[in-house]
């Protein structure tokens, strides 16, 4: 449904986006997740045309961003970051003038505009002018005007800002609802999101595409490098060095300290190995006491850590 | 079309919303209404003072005209006005859009930049019109005291519209660079002050060519005939031109803002 092939974008001399492909299947939700000034506002400007690559291109609804960004921008409802509202308007005519012209026609109007501000809870401020609106509402105005002509393709930047809890819930609820029918990218900061909402994930940095799978998909990549917590009784920095000198083992880092002369630790191994055995029998060796050992699972949280601070993980590596 | 429409009602409300427009209405019939109180009252005057003359010397009055005296003056009076007012009422178009970031509304709908561009030009347009309607409660004036030509009446009011055309093109494009209406309606102004004196150094210029490029720039000088009566399709031709190329400019403008903004 979206596919978009080595997109460039410099401003000036400052380039934003590095070459950045990838595809959306029909009905999928798509994250698009990075910090701040990561691009992800650029690349999502760039496919609903209001930009133009310096390179690449990209095809959405099977037309092409360049060629024929009427035909796009048809398919395609847009929430920018800041809801586009022209703050003197009442949310009514708001909504009738962006049905307008998106194209509808004149007598489903009225129709298209009730659905919407049922869907994004809005009824009740129909008659309210936009400028007046608290910035939740003015973010549910800004969705509702996206959902308007029902387009097969929806670009939501960060939809849940702004929003309380329980909007966020909605909304989360409205966007996953959305898939099937329609092809979906959201772009967000918030992980839980991510996890909640969408079926795959693009973790973009820099302007570059650090990782994209499904969140479990990346969880897994990471987890070659399997992470251990042990708790030992023993000198700290002795048992850490010992540990540290375990085949196969990456890293040691003393976690948190204990009660007497009981220290944590977190070991990462280097490639899938078994090493749990060999980490036990130096432990006995030294008679230290073993309190407790197991596996750490990698949270989406620490992953976006990984990727988006430059340390040693990349796609590759895993 | 439709679009066209869409965007032109969606403007023209918004201008009626303000302030701005109902101030800049209400100005703009103060002042002209004390242009044509002061023309009429000179006309009145020099009327009065010839007919003295002529029962002085015991001759017939000498024919006086009000098209000439009252309706020409007023007429300059007014598309002056229009000049200082139609760039606050362009200054918006484009750089109100921008601020508010609903430009991105506009260009990520199905709507040309043409389609933009029209919608937003013929709204600056209709408000100008809407401006220039009560002025005609002047001429009613002048038709219940007296007979003036009615031609150059209407070639006035056709060249007022069609200076108004250019400026509000002007103004349309200068909005486009900028999301500061203050930026814009300070250029704008001087790029409107500036094609109206351009030939005020036409005289003291020694080369007759350059002398008469200026005169040719100058947005009044295609304007005079107009007051007079006198329709030339010399000076309609130089008004759509600028109107085009104002256009042209625009559309350029706004989409070198998909290449930065
Ligand atoms: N019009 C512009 N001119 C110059 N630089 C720009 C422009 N728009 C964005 N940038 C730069 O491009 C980079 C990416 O910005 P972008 O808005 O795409 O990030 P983002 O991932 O959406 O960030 P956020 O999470 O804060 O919304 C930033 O460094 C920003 O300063
Ligand atoms: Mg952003």
């Amino acid at each position: 449904m979206i596919s978009a092939k080595n997109i460039s974008k410099k401003f000036g001399g400052k380039q934003v986006l590095f070459s950045i492909s990838f595809d959306v299947n029909k009905g999928e939700i798509l994250g698009f997740l990075g910090p701040n000034a990561a691009g992800k506002t650029t690349a999502m400007r760039i496919l609903t045309c209001f930009l133009l690559p310096n390179e690449g291109t990209a095809t959405v609804a099977g037309f092409d961003i360049l060629e024929q960004s009427i035909d796009v921008r048809r398919n395609i409802g847009y929430m920018p970051e800041s809801p586009p509202i022209y703050p003197e308007m009442s949310v009514q005519s708001y909504l009738e003038f962006v049905a307008w012209i998106k194209g509808i026609k004149m007598k489903d109007i009225p129709k298209r505009i009730d659905a919407v501000m049922e869907k994004t809870s809005i009824t009740h401020v129909r008659d309210r002018i936009c400028g007046r609106l608290s910035k939740g509402y003015r973010q549910r105005v800004g969705l509702a005007q996206a959902l308007i002509h029902n387009p097969p393709v929806l670009i939501l930047d960060e939809p849940t800002s702004g929003l309380d809890p329980k909007q966020i819930i909605e909304v989360r609820e409205l966007i996953k609802g959305l898939a099937g029918e329609h092809t979906v990218i959201v772009s967000t900061h918030i992980l839980p999101e991510v996890k909640l909402t969408c079926e795959r994930v693009i973790i973009i940095n820099n302007g570059w595409i650090v990782a994209q799978g499904t969140p479990e998909n990346l969880t897994q990549k990471i987890k070659g490098k399997e992470r251990l917590q042990l708790e030992i009784g023993g000198p700290g920095e002795e048992v850490k060095n010992a540990l540290r000198n375990v085949p196969g083992v990456a890293n040691v880092q003393i976690e948190i300290h204990e009660l007497d002369g009981c220290f944590k630790y977190i070991v990462e191994t280097e490639v899938k190995a078994d090493i749990k055995k060999n980490l036990a029998r130096i432990i006995a060796d030294n008679k230290w006491d073993l309190y407790e050992m197991r596996t750490l699972g990698m949270t989406l949280e620490e992953i976006f850590m990984r990727y988006t601070t430059g340390e040693t993980f990349t796609e590759k590596e895993a | 079309m439709n679009n066209i429409w869409a965007i032109l009602q969606r403007e023209l409300r918004s201008y009626f919303v303000s302030p701005l427009a109902y101030g800049i209405i209400v100005g703009f019939l103060i002042v002209t209404g004390f242009m044509f109180y002061i023309s009429l009252g000179y006309f009145l005057t020099m009327v009065n003072s010839t007919i003295m003359e002529a029962n002085i010397y015991r001759t017939p009055p000498p024919p006086v005209n009000v098209n000439e005296s009252v309706i020409s003056p007023v007429f300059r009076s007014i598309s002056f006005i229009s000049l200082l007012l139609l760039a606050m009422i362009t200054m918006r178009l484009f750089a109100e859009e921008k601020k508010m970031m609903t430009i991105e509304l506009l260009f990520t709908s199905p709507v040309t930049t043409f389609q933009m561009i029209m919608g937003k030009y013929l709204a600056g347009l209709a408000l100008y019109v809407i401006m220039l309607i009560p002025t005609s409660v002047y001429c009613i004036i002048l038709f219940i005291f007296g007979e003036p030509e009615i031609l150059p009446i209407f070639t006035g009011y056709l060249g007022l519209l069609l200076i108004g055309a250019v400026l509000i093109s002007i103004g349309l494009l200068v909005s486009s660079f900028t999301e500061n209406q203050l930026i814009a309606v300070a250029l704008s102004l001087s790029i409107f002050l500036l094609l109206w004196m351009i030939d005020w150094p036409a005289d003291i210029i020694g080369q007759p060519a350059i002398s008469s490029l200026l005169t040719y720039i100058s947005l009044p000088s295609h304007f005079y005939d107009f007051t007079n009566g006198v329709l030339d399709s010399k000076h309609i031709l130089y008004y759509l031109s600028i109107i085009v190329l104002s256009f042209y400019l625009t559309q350029r403008s706004l989409e070198s803002m998909r290449w930065r903004s």
